[in-house]
């Protein structure tokens, strides 16, 4: 995204998120659902693009994360605690066990790492279900209450959609800060060249595991807001099926690029609504859809604009390069 | 002059080849040691052993007295040895700069320090010294993958002196490096001996380079040292001549 002019970039920066706060004032309550919805979705699939995105690192599990926090965020709120106290228990929580499920990453790559964190996502899915003392079992848990923020209730859509998007924000800041920091450089040296990354000194084994600790604590957050968004939790949402829509949410915007997960996100939770004039044909235009973006463009949408940027600098450089061997050819 | 590196009696089989067969040899401050013989005699097999790339099957690997055998590789880098690589090995979405910052940052504080402190690690002058030092200094902002071959191969060299090692393990610098580039690494090379008192150790198929290089050469043959000298003596050496002409 360098070709941009740093002033415009800040000027499309501030309209969006003005737009973001302003325009969803006159929307209905479902229109703020699914707004809100894009948000959780959102710091979900930006912790997927840390692991997998920017340190290379397959994993379809993180569906399983937004269920650990969700049913961390239910069964403490259900019980009177704040949210903000039932958020950072999710982090803790979704945190301990990435970095567990960070260990086999040590050992197997890619695909084989794909298949252990699948058997996790099942396993976590089978302790919703099954331990019905604690999660409710196939019934769930119900009138899940909305928080009080700074005193001010927000158990009507409006109010609560600015708690996702107030937490998406610093969900954005925290990502933001952390790939621009060291650790993004190492993430993205893990990614593409672990041999190298240790003879410089990285430690590839640490790094790994923070990968998923911290992508998988994203995970934890999203769903610490998605049990009181919906009210209502059971174990279904969270199967496999929520890994597999955050890994397309991830590679559909861009894996590796940082605004991917935001239009992934949008892409996954919107597309659906307004395709809803194609009644039925909606999955199977989605498919296509998503098929032939690959097909065109392996890294995403934000890799067509990337890939584009790209020609225009090279185009510049060689422009400049003409105009310079002119000069010089005229000198002579 | 003490030895920075001393390796004993180091075994490495693969099933029942043995690659390296009892190397012991010790590189002593300061100098600059060739290691020469024909492909596949085990030289980058001993580095990956000395380095903790591979797990030696036999013996010890002694850096500056202290027993180094079975660290892992970034352990190794942290405590002062680094290398470049045969093949190239720089991060190509990643640009110059931004490839040197990467490989002097785990030198500098610590996790937490790195997580929460300045995004370039305060390394961006020691960046721009180094490019200056390599005269990359046009290519700075450019992705490491759109630079030409021998410019790659400059920017791995420079990547291994960014933590300002003791001791650096270079594996082929010179491969596939035009003639006007090569007399521009040599030159880096020997500065960066004698300014900053690097040791190096050089795998090297070019004998012009590694016999004005070298103040000592080793020569291996099918896993064992055939010979360790002076580059005019190994010249001469018979049993040398006969490994690189055969019978």
């Amino acid at each position: 995204m360098t070709g941009f002019a740093k002033p415009l970039k800040i000027a499309l920066g501030l309209a969006v998120i003005a737009g973001l706060i302003v325009v969803p004032m006159n929307f209905n309550r479902y229109g703020l659902f699914i707004l809100s919805q894009w948000a959780v979705m959102s710091i979900a699939a930006m912790g997927l693009n840390l692991t997998l995105g920017y340190a290379g690192q397959v994993s379809l599990a993180q569906g399983a994360f937004v269920g650990i926090g969700a049913y961390a965020a239910a069964i403490m709120t259900t019980h009177g605690w704040p949210l903000p106290a039932a958020i950072l228990v999710a982090i803790v929580l979704s945190f301990a066990v990435g970095w567990v499920l960070g260990y086999p990453a040590l050992r197997v790559q890619h695909h084989y790492l794909a298949f252990v964190t699948l058997a996790f996502s099942t396993l976590a899915f089978l302790v919703f279900r099954n331990e019905s003392w604690l999660t409710g079992g196939i019934y769930g848990i119900s009138n899940i209450p909305r928080p009080h923020i700074f005193g001010i209730a927000t158990n009507k859509p409006l109010p609560f959609y600015y708690v996702c998007l107030g937490t998406l924000a610093i969900v954005s800041l925290a990502v933001w800060w952390l790939i621009r920091s060291p650790w993004g450089r190492a993430f993205m040296a893990l990614r593409e060249n672990p041999l190298r990354a240790q003879s410089l000194g990285i430690d590839t084994r640490r790094y790994t595991l923070m990968a998923f600790a911290i992508g998988s604590a994203l995970g934890g957050v999203a769903g610490a807001l998605y049990a009181p968004l919906t009210q209502y939790i059971d174990p279904v949402p969270f199967n496999l099926s929520l890994s597999l829509d955050l890994l397309m949410m991830v590679i559909v915007g861009g894996a590796g690029f940082y605004f991917g997960p935001f239009l992934g996100a949008m892409i996954a939770v919107l597309l659906p609504e307004w395709l809803r004039f194609t009644e039925g044909y909606y999955l199977m235009l989605y498919a296509i859809a998503v098929m032939l973006l690959l097909i065109w463009s392996p890294t995403g949408i934000l890799g067509i604009l990337d890939r584009y940027l790209a020609e225009r600098r090279t185009k510049a450089a060689s422009a400049l390069r003409a105009v310079a061997k002119s000069r010089l050819e005229t000198a002579q | 002059m003490s030895a920075v590196l001393e390796v004993t009696d180091i075994k490495k089989n693969f099933g029942g080849i043995s690659a390296v067969d009892s190397v012991s040899f010790d590189v002593r401050e300061g100098e600059i040691l060739g290691l020469i013989g024909p492909n596949g005699c085990g030289k980058s097999t001993l580095f990956n052993c000395i380095l903790g790339q591979l797990t030696p099957s036999g013996g010890e690997v002694k850096l500056d007295g202290k027993l180094v055998t079975g660290l892992r590789p970034a352990e190794l880098n942290k405590l002062g040895v680094s290398r470049t690589f045969q093949l190239l090995q720089v991060f190509p979405k990643l640009s110059v700069r931004e490839n040197l910052i990467l490989a002097g940052q785990e030198h500098q504080g610590n996790m937490a320090s790195r997580l929460v402190g300045r995004s370039d690690a305060g390394l961006t002058d020691a960046a721009n010294q180094m490019i200056g030092f390599f005269k990359l200094d046009h290519l700075a902002d450019e992705p490491a993958g759109g630079l030409s071959y021998g410019q790659q191969k400059l920017l791995d060299a420079a990547m291994a002196f960014m933590g300002g090692p003791r001791l650096v393990l270079l594996d082929e610098p010179a491969g596939g490096v035009n003639p006007s580039m090569l007399a521009d690494l040599k030159e880096r090379l020997v500065a960066i001996n004698r300014e900053k008192n690097a040791t190096f150790v050089v795998i090297e198929h070019n004998m012009e380079f590694v016999m004005s290089l070298c103040s000592r050469v080793m020569v291996m043959a099918e896993g064992k040292v055939l010979a360790m000298g002076r580059p005019d003596e190994v010249r001469k050496n018979p049993a040398v001549i006969e490994a690189y002409l055969g019978h």
